[in-house]
Order: C-alpha cells, then structure tokens, then sequence
C-alpha cells in the first residue's frame, strides 16, 4: 500500500498528539432542566485528558490504522493452531439484528425468549458434535473454558473426598494456557514427553499415574497436528486410575462429524468458537469457550446454562444454575454476540456442511505437507489432520537463517507468517494451519513461495534476516520495549498541529 | 565461547567467582546467549539466605524466562542494582558488569562440587 | 445449494471435485475419508442430530423470527445494575467493522498488525488517563473477571489468603471473585465496613458507584487498605468516571471496569469488555496482554528508525511462564477495546464530561419527579450517579409487573439485599440515553398505579 504510511512516521502520532483544543467528533447535547444538587467537590474530578480531534479527523486515523493491519480478508493466514478460516458475513448481520443486539441481560426471562432459544439450540448442536451433552456457553474464551473445566474437576473431587488428587499431567506439546489454567486452580502440573512418533507415550503417562492425579489434559488432535495414537488406551489408563479426561478443543475442526469426545471416553472439553467455528477473531477476541462434559459432571457446569422450562406457554427456556455449579465466571452470561454467530455458522452447513469442512480442512493439510516436504524438515512424518509442523533447523544450520527470518520473509510476499516456535518440542518450529477456506491455487501459491524462501536462505540470507522489506513497518526493538516499557501515552509528548 | 578460567560453574550456566570467602554469581555467556535480549532480572534483596539449589531470582528475556539457581549456600550481601535499569549489562558482559548477586559462602566444601572452565565447556550440548 | 459432487460443499470451501481430485493423487489417494484411516473405526462418522441444513436466505428468515421473539429492547427501560444502555456514537460501529481489524487476530506478527497494536495502545492510554493509573493491560473478559483477577494478584504481591469485598457490590461480582478464588483456596469474606479489614486481607474491593448507584469516596477505603497492608481494587464504571475522581488519585491500586456499554449495544450482556488498570508497582505481576511503544531496529534507506509497537513483557504470560504465568488469559476482548477507545475518544473530554453530567442531571430529574408522586419513595442515601431506589404503594415484584403491563421495563428488584434502603424497593437507572418520552410515560404509569387505573 502506497498510503500516508510512506510519507508519516504514523506511530510517532497518537490521536492525543494529533489534538486541537475545541474540536470535536460528536455534539453531546446539554441539560436544559433544573439543575440537581452538585456533586460534593471531594467526589468530583479535575481534568481529563482525552483527544479532541473533528469526525473526520479520527475517522481518518482509525481507517489508516485498519491499513497497517492483516486480517483472513486480505490474504491467506495460515496461523497453526488458530484455525483463522473466513469469517461468513452472514453471520454478522444476524447477530447484529436489533432483536439481539438490544436486550439486556437482566431482562425477565419471558423477554429474550428469541435469544434464550438459539442459546439452548446452540447447546444441543454442541453437544451432539462433541459427544459430550452437557454444555454451557459462559465461558468468554478457550482460556476461561479450560479454567472452569479444571475448576469443575476440582470440585467433583472435593465432593468424592479425594481432595487430595491435585496434579494434573499435561503433554509437553500443549498449549500454555494447559498448564496455566491447571495452575490457577491450585493444581500442580506434571509435563510428559511425547513419543517419538509425536503421539503422547502411553508408558510415560503409566508411570506418573497414582492417587495424587486429578486429571490428565490433552489436545486431540495434538498441536503436532497428529491424531493421538494411542488415545483409547490413554483414556482407559486414566479412568482406571480414577482421574478425569480434560479435553482442549482448540484442534476440534478436523474432527468435526468424524469422531466425538465423548465416544472417546473424554470427561470435559472446552472449544474455541472463534476458530472452529468461524466467528471473527477482533485482533484478539472476543471469542467464546463453550464447556461440554458428560452427564455425570453436568452438575458442575459454569452457571448460567440454558434449560427448557417446565409448563408455560410464554417462558419456554429459562437460566439456570446447575446444582453443584462451579459458578459464574463472568458476570452476565458469556459473549453472546459470538454465540449466535456461531448458531448460524453451524446452521447454514449442517452435518454434511461439516464434514465437508472437516475434510477440506485436513486435506488442504496434507496437501500443503506434500508440496513442502522436500524443502523444509517434517520432524514427524505422515498424514497430518488440520495442519502440519514443519522445522526449519536446516535452515538454520546451513544458512544461518531462522524461522523467524522466515516467518518475516512470507510478509514480503503477501501472506500471514504461520506459527513459530511452538509446539516448543519442534526446534525452530513452523506450525502451518491452512484450514478448508484456501483455494488449490492458494496453498499451490503459499508452497511455491515458502519453496522460493527456501532457495534464498541458501543463496542470500540477507535478504532474510533483513525481511520485511514491504511491510507498514520494518522489524521493532522489542528487547527495549521489554526493558524500557513504554506503555501509555502521556501529557508531555503532546505536540499541536502547527 | 569465553569461559573464564578463573570461574567456577554449575551445570544449571551460572558461573561463581570466589574472593575472600565471598562468591560472587552471575550467568554464562553461553546462557544469556540462549536466552536472547535480557530485558528483566529479579534479584533478592541482601539479607536472605539460600540454601545450593534454591531458586534465587529469575531472568527474562523477550522470549523466554529462566529461573536462577544457588550455586552453594549462603547469605545474600549484595545485589547488582544496575541490573534493574540495565539488565542488557547480562548480554554485554556477563561475567563483570552483568554479576548478579554477591554471597557470604555458608559451606565452602560445596565449592568443591562446582566444574572447572574445561569441564563446563565439555558438558554443554552440541550445536 | 448444488448436489453435483463435482460442485464446492459450501460456499465457504473453494476446492471443488475437480480440485480434491488433483490434490489426492498427490497424496497417493483415492478418497477424502481415507485421510482419516487412523482413527478409531469403531467411533467414526458417527450418527449426529444436527437441524436441517439453512441457505442464507433462509438463515436470516430464522435469525429474524428469534430476534422478534425478544421483546423490543426499544421500549422504556429502567434496569441498570452494571449493563447500562448508553449513547455510542455512530463512528464507533462504522470503524470497528472494518475487516482489517475484524478478521486479524492477536498481533504476533507486529509489522502487520500495527493497527491492532497502535490501537491497543490508545486503549490503554485511555483507560490510564481515565483511572489515574500507570499502566493497562489491553483489556480482559469483564469487569467482574477483572476483579477478580486483580484480587489473584493481590494474593500473589502480599502472599495472603484472603480478600474483603465491600457491600454493597454486583452480587454476580462477588460470585465470580468467590469462583475465581476457589481455584486457588481464597477465601472471600464480605464486609460492609473498611473498618473489617485486618492484617489477613490481601485488599479491599470497592465498587463505584456501588450496586445501589452511590459513589463512594474512594480515599478513605485506600487508607484502611493500606493501614492493613492491603491493597485497595476499585471496579469503576469507565463513564461515570467522566465526573467522578479518577480512583488512582484518591489512592487506589488497581482499577477495573467494564466497558461493553460504551463499545455498543448490550447484546444480553456480551461482548464485554473488562477494564485493567495498575499502579506501575504491579506491572510484572500484571494479567493479559500489553503492549508497549518501541522504533524499528534499522531505519530503512537511511531514513530515521520509525515509532511502532509490540506485545510486551510477555515473559508473564502463559505461553512463555506456563504453570507460573500471572494468568492463563491468551483471546481478550480486543475488538471491543477497539469499540471502547474510539468513542471515548468520540466524545472527547469535553463530550464524556457532558455526556456523564446529562446522565447525571437526567436521572436526579426523574428521581424527583417520582419521588413528587403520592405513595413513591426516592430513597436517600447520599450522592449518586445514575441509579436510585424506589419504594412505592405496592411490593416491588407487584409493581415490575403493572409497569410491564404498561410496556415499562422497571429497575430491578433489590428487595431482597441486606441494606435496610432496599427493603420494598425497585433499583432504577436512568442515563442519558434514556428519552424523554420514556421517563414521562413512566412517570404517567407509575402516577395511574398508584391511583388504581389500570393499563
């Protein structure tokens, strides 16, 4: 883009550096009535210090920022484990309706009959996609949903009497949230390698279990991008040592009408709504968490769940907090705006819709592996599910190029860089996620040019440890971010326009 | 890489300088290497005392974060306080300018456990 | 929809027949499902109910008929109680659906995602100029999970086991800190005075105004908190604070907030926004995402190194830390931190101040316009801000239902609580989104109860 950007250092200038004192963007009107008794001085503030820019002013500046950005409508954004597939427009606008949009989350319960509906719908089709029945949207997003997963196997410990089963084993492939979460319930964690194979290894796993294990948590597929071979075995060694299944469903697209949790044997999952299926991610959210779990735990589902009512032709849904729920995690009842997208994602495919999905999702997967193979090292060879990690030691160690040379490198050309450095068992790890929305030609295009990066880290790493070179911005001294945080706009910087 | 003969070190990359029954400890090149940009070390304040093994601080990098172990016994008498405005000193020049903290030394026979600069060198991984 | 299997399945997959048939061969294939061989075949494809499968055209046919099942959020309102329905310029929703910033995800790759990430960094000067705080984070789930992280934190810094929050408070606040804080076996003990505070205390938590809408002078709980060695968290509404003293200047510590209601409309209460704020002391023991303000490593072509921004002290986070992260948060809120930063900055200082003084000023006039009718009771308690307690001729669960007769939405009923002021009373909340028209067909309503007339 050839915008202001080449011109103006636009990062030098926030709206408060861009402020001219008098302007404004909206008329706020001024209370004509009789005047209410001052508020005491001691309650009142001073100063605020806030931009004052024209309508058109900050629209200008917004719509420039939006310019810098990268979005899954500008181009392919292949970010393992994300699953950043297109977002239907469709679904916005329904979930924008002024029917939706403008109850209060207070209301009585016979006034948002239309919203308490989808929301039960929602419930059932996840329940049916998951094998898990019992379900409760609250969450906000993946993290919160592994939070009250972890705090409902707490709980249904403390209830069985053995509060004293506080560790939780996790694969050293997991997400970090895995460990964290099972860390903000009070649980310790225990990490176990993974088998060569990339599969967790049953042996392993055999020997950490005792009397002091609430739970394993596990990611199916795994953040390899591989089906967990031995995962029927894996949960029946876990059950008979009396311990729970947590199931982190950020990986469930390429299962979607394949296999169930629940006919697995998993005890609670959580899913990423934001990812599976569809709703847009923001920059960072909001994304929902939605808990699924068995029968048997449904009791200790966050609160509020949807159930139908008893008898009353009006109120058909009512909240409801399970008996022994863990509680509220936030506080109304979850992000709405992101359910019912999420309601109309799953209701225009349908089940055939998803197992196309599912099936687009892992092929395009395993084409990608194909057509990548012989230029980057594949730690663990074989067919993929939703994505493939790939490694780029070789090129680390014959060129002196890292993935993150790479990663760089894939912005020149037009796409979004995959994830890097994680699974942390991968060195210099590329995790690349195409999901089904990439056409043939698209992943052809992301292949040959990951092919051609391949060739200039051999013939000129510069260009690549230089990169990018076409970007908005070039690489950021983010070890002085760190170590000098600048955090915050403030009073002294401020300079007027001439 | 420089590994000071004058040192000893730990297998956990921390190498101990001894002077008149105090130790001073810092991390090796080869550490703060792996570690990237240090960019925050937390350090305790003098008075506290460790037992060999015990964590004692932590360092961060832009990427990564690392706890700091005890190489040997002892009270903590001094903390390098220009690490808390410049802790990039780690990556310049980790074995003087980027110390971290200074130690009474409770059990000198632990000395003895420590490794020689050689020793250090030979146990570090191949790459 | 198509049934020739040649065709795409769906509108959102490119690869036709054609196109699976070319990228099977590669793969020495002949199927799709042979992809998922390895999978137990006991389990596979299994028998799901799922609804009938809807075109667009008939998924917005559906959509509507729910959306007309809730009844008309445009009708008179009177409920409050921490989801306030609020003046949202139109900017606001014109920007934020731009798709480079609805469709990007968490900035991991900053030199494409500087708008993301310059925005962020609007945000959280905002929200610090807003508090009087030092630092913000980028902006967490809700107001209520945002106290609640900030008594973790609190725990972590003081190494205690306990927090006292201050009645009154949301009691759906007091639910997620009593939730949050089993996990890590915090006790919650509810006082109604600073002065219960004691050396077990890890802080105090205030809300402003408190659930009954009576700003509190903030300074004398941050003394107690202090005198007990705790720290003092005050969950601020971000609006009200266009009049009311920043929290940080009368010596709180971490400020928390909820910003949905100025982002946009209140969706059944999510999207939310949970608003993190702190005293610079606190920032490596911070939850969340933040970001920090930095220049380019090399200027390009000679030029001079530009000014951009980066996730920051990430060493606190959950996919560096893991199980000894600050918290498990990764997915925030961001697209409503964008929504809450442009219409504060809409409205400007002047525009926020006025906006929060019409609240202020509207809802004290329909107060007493109430309170001038005969059998109603405005309770006084002291100043407040845009919520009172209402007493009338009949019980409030009565009264709610003749206002919905009416098309009225009343306040909610807090008859219930504890506060010798909410016995027999209804919690209304005018702001300055409410119409005219709305308060003078209230008015009208609750004059007719009161004299018998029926709807």
């Amino acid at each position: 883009m050839t915008s202001k950007s080449d011109r103006e250092d636009i990062g030098a200038r926030l709206s408060f550096d861009r402020s001219v004192s008098g302007r404004r963007a909206v008329d706020t009107p001024e209370w004509d009535g009789p005047r209410a008794e001052p508020l005491p001085e001691g309650l009142t503030r001073g100063g605020l210090r806030l931009p004052e820019l024209s309508q058109g002013q900050l629209v200008r500046y917004y719509t420039a920022l939006s310019h810098l950005n990268f979005g899954v409508d500008s181009g392919t954004y292949p970010l393992g484990s994300c699953t950043m597939k297109y977002n239907p427009k469709v679904n916005d606008e329904v979930a924008g309706l002024p029917g939706f949009a403008g109850v209060h989350p207070l209301a009585p319960e016979v006034e948002v009959q239309g919203t308490l509906e989808v929301l039960f719908e929602l419930q059932e089709m996840l329940g049916a996609i998951t094998g898990l029945p019992a379900v409760s949207l609250a969450p906000a997003a993946g993290a919160q949903g592994e939070l009250a997963g972890m705090l409902m196997v707490k709980k249904v410990l403390q209830e069985r009497g053995e509060g004293e089963r506080r560790r939780v084993i996790v694969p050293d492939s997991a997400h970090g949230t895995n460990p964290a979460s099972a860390a903000m319930v009070g649980f310790t964690v225990t990490e176990i390698p993974s088998g060569p194979g990339g599969s967790m290894d049953p042996a392993a796993l055999e020997r950490e279990l005792d009397d002091t294990v609430a739970a394993l948590m596990v990611t199916l597929p795994n953040t390899l991008g591989l089906w967990e071979r031995d995962i029927e075995r894996v949960v029946r060694l876990v059950h008979d040592n009396g311990s729970y299944v947590y199931g982190d469903g950020a990986n469930l697209n390429p299962l979607l009408g394949r296999i169930r949790f629940g006919d697995l044997g998993f005890d609670v999952v959580h899913l990423n709504l934001h990812k599976t299926f569809s709703t847009p991610h923001g920059g960072g959210g909001p994304g929902a968490g939605p808990v699924c779990a068995t029968p048997e735990l449904a009791a200790y589902l966050p609160a509020p769940v949807i159930v139908p009512a008893a008898v009353d032709d009006e109120v058909r849904f009512r909240l409801a907090r399970p008996t022994s729920s863990i509680g509220r995690l936030q506080q109304f009842h979850g992000n709405i705006g992101v359910l019912l997208r999420a309601y109309a994602y799953i209701r225009t495919l349908g089940l055939d819709g998803l197992r196309a999905t599912s099936g687009a999702a892992v092929l395009n997967a395993n084409y990608l592996r194909s057509l990548l193979e012989e230029h980057y090292a594949l730690p663990y060879p074989g067919t993929v599910m939703h994505e493939a990690v790939f490694s780029g030691a070789r090129q680390r160690r014959k060129h002196g190029v890292r993935t993150y040379d790479i990663a760089k490198r894939l912005i020149d050309y037009g796409f979004h860089p995959p994830t890097v450095y994680f699974p942390l068992i991968v060195e210099e790890a590329l995790m690349i996620e195409p999901t089904e929305t990439e056409a043939r030609e698209d992943i052809e295009a992301f292949a040959a040019t990951m092919a051609a990066i391949a060739e200039e880290a051999a013939q000129d790493p510069d260009v690549l440890h230089n990169a990018p070179h076409t970007a908005p911005i070039s690489r950021l001294d983010e070890a002085t971010a760190a170590r000098r945080p600048e955090l915050r706009w403030w009073p002294g910087e401020q300079a007027r326009e001439e | 890489m420089d590994f000071p003969s004058d040192l000893s070190y730990t297998p956990e990359d921390e190498w101990v300088r001894v002077e008149d029954g105090e130790a001073s400890i810092g991390i090796t090149g080869y550490a703060q290497d792996q570690l990237g940009d240090i960019v925050f070390v937390d350090l305790p304040e003098p008075g506290r005392t460790f037992s060999k093994g015990e964590t004692f601080g932590v360092i961060e990098s832009v990427k990564a974060v690392s706890d700091l172990f005890m190489p040997l016994s002892g009270e903590v008498i001094a903390r390098n306080e220009r690490l808390a405005d410049e802790p990039e000193l780690v990556n310049e020049s980790p074995y003087e300018d980027g110390w971290m903290i200074r130690v009474r030394i409770g059990n000198a026979d632990e000395l003895d456990a420590l490794l020689s600069a050689d020793a250090y060198r030979d146990q570090l991984p191949e790459d | 929809m198509t049934d020739d299997p040649g065709g795409a399945p769906t509108p959102y997959i490119p690869n036709t027949g054609a196109d699976q048939a070319i990228m099977l061969e590669r793969l020495g294939l002949e199927r799709v499902e042979q992809l998922f061989d390895q999978l137990p075949a006991q389990y596979r494809d299994p028998e799901i109910e799922l609804p009938r499968r809807l075109s667009e055209a008939e998924l917005v046919g559906a959509m509507r008929r729910r959306a007309a099942a809730n009844r008309d959020g445009d009708r008179p309102s009177f409920l409050g109680a921490g989801a306030y329905r609020r003046f949202v310029p139109a900017v606001v929703q014109h920007l934020v659906s731009r798709s480079e910033f609805v469709t990007s995800y968490t900035p991991y790759q900053p030199e494409i995602s500087q708008g993301t990430l310059q925005a962020a960094f609007e945000y959280q000067s905002v929200v610090c100029e807003l508090t009087g705080m030092d630092v913000s984070n980028t902006g967490m789930y809700d107001a209520a999970s945002a106290t609640a992280e900030a008594c973790l934190l609190a725990a972590r810094v003081t190494k205690r086991q306990a927090v006292a929050v201050l009645e009154p408070l949301h009691p759906h606040t007091l639910e997620v800190i009593r939730a949050y804080g089993a996990g890590s076996d915090l006790r919650v003990d509810v006082v109604t005075s600073a002065a219960e505070l004691s050396e077990e205390h890890a802080c105090l938590v205030a809300q402003q105004p408190d659930f009954l809408g009576r700003i509190r002078d903030v300074e004398p709980l941050a003394r107690a908190a202090h005198d007990a060695g705790a720290l003092c968290v005050v969950a601020a509404d971000p609006f009200a604070l266009g009049v009311l003293r920043a929290p940080g200047d009368a010596g709180a510590d971490i400020v928390t907030g909820e910003g949905r209601d100025l982002a946009g409309p209140l969706n059944f209460g999510g999207p939310s926004l949970g608003l993190f704020a702190a005293r610079n002391h606190f920032l490596r023991q911070m939850p969340g995402r933040i970001v920090g303000r930095t220049k380019e490593l090399h200027g390009a072509d000679g030029r001079e190194p530009r000014t951009g921004y980066v996730l920051t002290l990430q060493a606190r986070e959950q996919f560096i830390r893991r199980s000894r992260a600050t918290s498990n948060f990764s997915t925030g809120q961001a697209l409503v931190a964008l929504a809450f930063t442009i219409a504060v900055q809409a409205l400007g200082p002047v525009g926020l101040r006025c906006s929060a003084e019409l609240c202020y000023q509207r809802a004290h006039h329909a107060a007493a316009r109430i309170d001038a009718l005969p059998g109603f009771t405005v309770r006084d308690t002291g100043p407040w801000f845009q919520e009172f307690l209402v007493a009338g001729p009949l019980p409030p669960e009565e009264l709610s239902l003749r206002l919905a007769e009416r098309g009225i939405q009343a306040g909610l009923d807090v008859s219930g609580r504890p506060e010798p002021e909410t016995d027999g009373a209804l919690l209304f909340c005018v702001t300055e989104a409410t119409p005219d028209e709305h308060i003078d067909a209230l008015v009208q309503a609750l004059s007719d109860i009161s004299e018998g007339r029926h709807a």
